[in-house]
């Protein structure tokens, strides 16, 4: 099982001829996921990595029959590149870009929520399902097939969770980055949902940040649906009140967002949490008894 | 990226927002001039710094002669202002606004931003203006109105209206607000603007609505697309060591403490400022060198930290994802080398060729220590920082 990819999902990367495209795809492509071809508008027909390139991805995907997406095009087309997938009936796009503009991702999901099409990231390290799939830019060496599925903010917290996990002898059943950005697509919530109903996973582990109300919303959600045991950080407990301008981040956060916020709700949940991100594997290792 | 007051304003103008008339000045000289162009019986001074809480801070200063627009442009010129929300230093005010003075019958207060649980911009208004609008939202929330806009309909007139009814306004000036609200909109779309702030907008002793402050930040993800207001961007109320960091890709805040960090990605970076305060100890700064981790970046890093003196020991923290350790401990000795580090510095290297990139650090001659793990290396820098004292 796993969540989203496994060992048959096929895979096309928009932006393969460029730098950041290549390099990874080639990572990916040794750790052995199915990368079946790539996008680069204007490059149809040539061949790169051994991979057929096409013009669009609606070519792409009737040419191989690809499900998912990964994309490294750069940021200022990286919403277009999104919309395209989409359309393209593409069922899972994992946005590797950062920088993207938040009024783009404003307009991404608002379109998005007319398709049946999931969007990781952007800004993300992307989705890992060891010793089966690899697709984004994680370093595939650190993560063992096994029990815990991961979820996080932060791409090089996951690593740390996927370390820990990896030394601790319980390994990972799928591993998402769902990335940092205020708008983005998949969401704790999401991944949650997925991993609760998945029969490889036995525990989560949830790692948070400061900002926003997806950590809440994700301890409303464990408290009311989720039986397998939770564990989780959350990064910026020292993070001083940013300097700022304007107050209307704070006023819509509704006094939501710090981590002793996030701390309470989740703990409120049920959840396992740590104030230290070094406990993560350990607490996962006893909570699984 | 903010942008001052008076370019916010110029702005407004440019949509049609209603402003009060003003001329930027940068000596006493200046703004008299500017008073007598302008004319009238009433000015404000206003210092230009990007930080609210002006008022307060003694920044925004009634004139009732040009005589005293002079004295009062005189005084802040050249001096820091302390907002809360400027930092102990204070920002320099190396410009002031002259405006006309206004005859104010009510303080409304009137925000665009994203909303990032909603997934669009959101509105915000409420008819406590001119006050700390946190503190209205904390004490008294039902005095808070907002809606928001989708991301195709665009603004409704209903929701204009209902904020309208919302902040007791007649119907002239309903309807002034929803002209305002779809300039706005707009606005903050062709601007990339996360937002938009307007404390007060006022209504005046003759019924109009105008926006008597203006505060605009604009998106730095978007900035590649904003030439002409990234052209305003205002160095000198940006402090040196994040403008620095800034300038090489890399992300550094200033803290109080005495342990520098340097991490790659934000959130590991967050997280061992929260490790150093566990183990009794106080971050110095925030800041993520990026993925990538090259010694390039690696040096830059040292160099602004360096530039602190407060710092009594540094914590390297990097998880080498797909660049190996080896080759990021050779970045890390060069650095320390080339930058010529006086303080012990702890690196905890985690990743692809770990025990290489360990093995290096141990035998380069340096005072750099290896740490084994998050915990040892939070503990370690904490223990060599107090015996640095």
């Amino acid at each position: 099982m796993s969540i989203l990819v496994g060992a048959q999902t096929k895979v096309i990367c928009q932006g393969l001829t460029g730098r950041q495209g290549t390099f990874h795809t080639e990572q990916c492509l040794a750790y052995g996921t199915k990368v079946v071809a790539g996008v680069t508008p204007g490059r149809g027909g040539e061949h790169h990595l051994e991979l057929p390139v096409f013009d669009t991805v609606a070519q792409a995907r009737a040419a191989t029959g690809a499900t998912v997406s990964m994309i490294y095009v750069p940021a200022p087309y990286a919403a277009d590149a999104i919309l395209e997938a989409a359309d393209a009936g593409i069922e899972l796009v994992v946005c590797i870009t950062e920088g993207v503009p938040v009024l783009d991702m404003v307009r991404v999901k608002a379109v998005l929520a007319d398709t049946d099409c999931r969007l990781i990231g952007p800004n993300c390290p992307g989705i890992i399902t060891p010793g089966a799939c690899k697709i984004g830019i994680m370093p595939g060496a650190i993560h063992r097939p096994g029990r815990v599925g991961i979820v996080s903010r932060s791409g090089t917290l996951t690593y740390e969770a996927v370390s820990q996990t990896t030394l601790k002898g319980l390994g990972q059943s799928t591993c998402v980055g769902i990335g940092g950005d205020p708008v983005r697509g998949m969401n704790f919530v999401d991944c949650l949902m997925l991993f609760e109903a998945d029969d490889r996973t036995d525990g989560i582990i949830m790692v948070g940040e400061i900002g926003g109300a997806d950590e809440e919303a994700a301890a409303e959600f464990i408290a009311e649906y989720v039986s397998k045991p939770v564990v989780a950080y959350i990064a910026g407990v020292t993070a001083p009140p940013g300097k700022r301008m304007g107050h209307a981040g704070a006023i819509i956060a509704g006094g939501k967002g710090t981590a002793a916020d996030k701390y309470a709700a989740l703990e409120r949940a049920g959840v396992r949490t740590v104030r230290s991100l070094a406990d993560l594997g350990e607490t996962m290792v006893k909570a699984l008894g | 990226m903010n942008l001052h007051e008076y370019q916010s304003k110029a702005l407004f103008a440019e949509y049609g927002i209603p402003v009060p008339r003003g001329t930027i000045a940068a000596t006493p000289a200046e703004a008299r001039r500017a008073a007598e162009t302008l004319g009238g019986k009433l000015w404000v001074v206003k210092a230009q710094v990007h930080a609210g809480g002006r008022g307060k801070a003694g920044g925004v200063k009634l004139a009732r002669s040009v005589a005293e627009v002079e004295r009062h442009a005189q005084a802040m010129l050249g001096q820091r202002l302390v907002t809360h929300q400027s930092g102990a230093e204070g920002l320099p005010i190396n410009k002031v606004y002259v405006e006309t003075g206004s005859a104010i019958a009510r303080e409304l207060y009137l925000s665009l931003a994203i909303d990032r649980t909603a997934e669009r911009v959101a509105i915000i208004a409420s008819a406590a203006g001119g006050m700390d609008i946190e503190q209205v939202a904390h004490t008294t929330p039902e005095k808070i109105l907002t809606t928001t806009v989708h991301p195709a309909a665009g603004l409704q007139d209903y929701q204009a209206r209902k904020l309208g009814f919302g902040l007791g306004l007649g119907k002239q000036q309903r309807a002034e607000l929803r002209d305002i609200l779809r300039k706005l909109v707009k606005l903050l779309h062709d601007c990339d603007a996360s937002l938009v702030e307007i404390n007060p907008l006022i209504v005046t002793d003759d019924g109009a609505v105008v926006a008597l402050d203006a505060k605009i930040n604009v998106e730095d993800n978007a900035l590649f697309r904003q030439p002409k207001l990234a052209a305003l961007r205002d160095v000198a109320q940006e402090d040196d060591k994040e403008r620095r960091a800034r300038e090489h890709d890399l992300s550094y805040v200033s803290l109080d403490g005495n342990i520098a960090c340097l991490v790659n990605g934000a959130g590991l970076a967050m997280a061992t400022m929260d490790l150093i305060k566990l183990h009794g100890g106080e971050p110095a700064n925030f800041l993520d060198v990026g993925g990538g981790a090259t010694a390039e970046r690696v040096e830059e890093a040292f160099n602004i930290i360096l530039t602190n003196r407060q710092v009594k020991a540094i914590l390297v923290n990097i998880f080498g994802g797909i660049v190996r350790c080896d080759l990021i401990a050779e970045g890390v000795i060069a650095a320390v080398k080339k930058a010529d580090v006086r303080v012990p510095v702890v690196v905890r290297l985690e990743g692809t060729n770990v025990e290489k990139g360990r093995e290096l650090l141990a035998q380069s001659g340096l005072a750099i220590v290896a740490a084994v793990g998050l915990t040892d290396a939070a503990s370690k820098a904490v223990a060599l920082a107090g015996a640095h004292q």
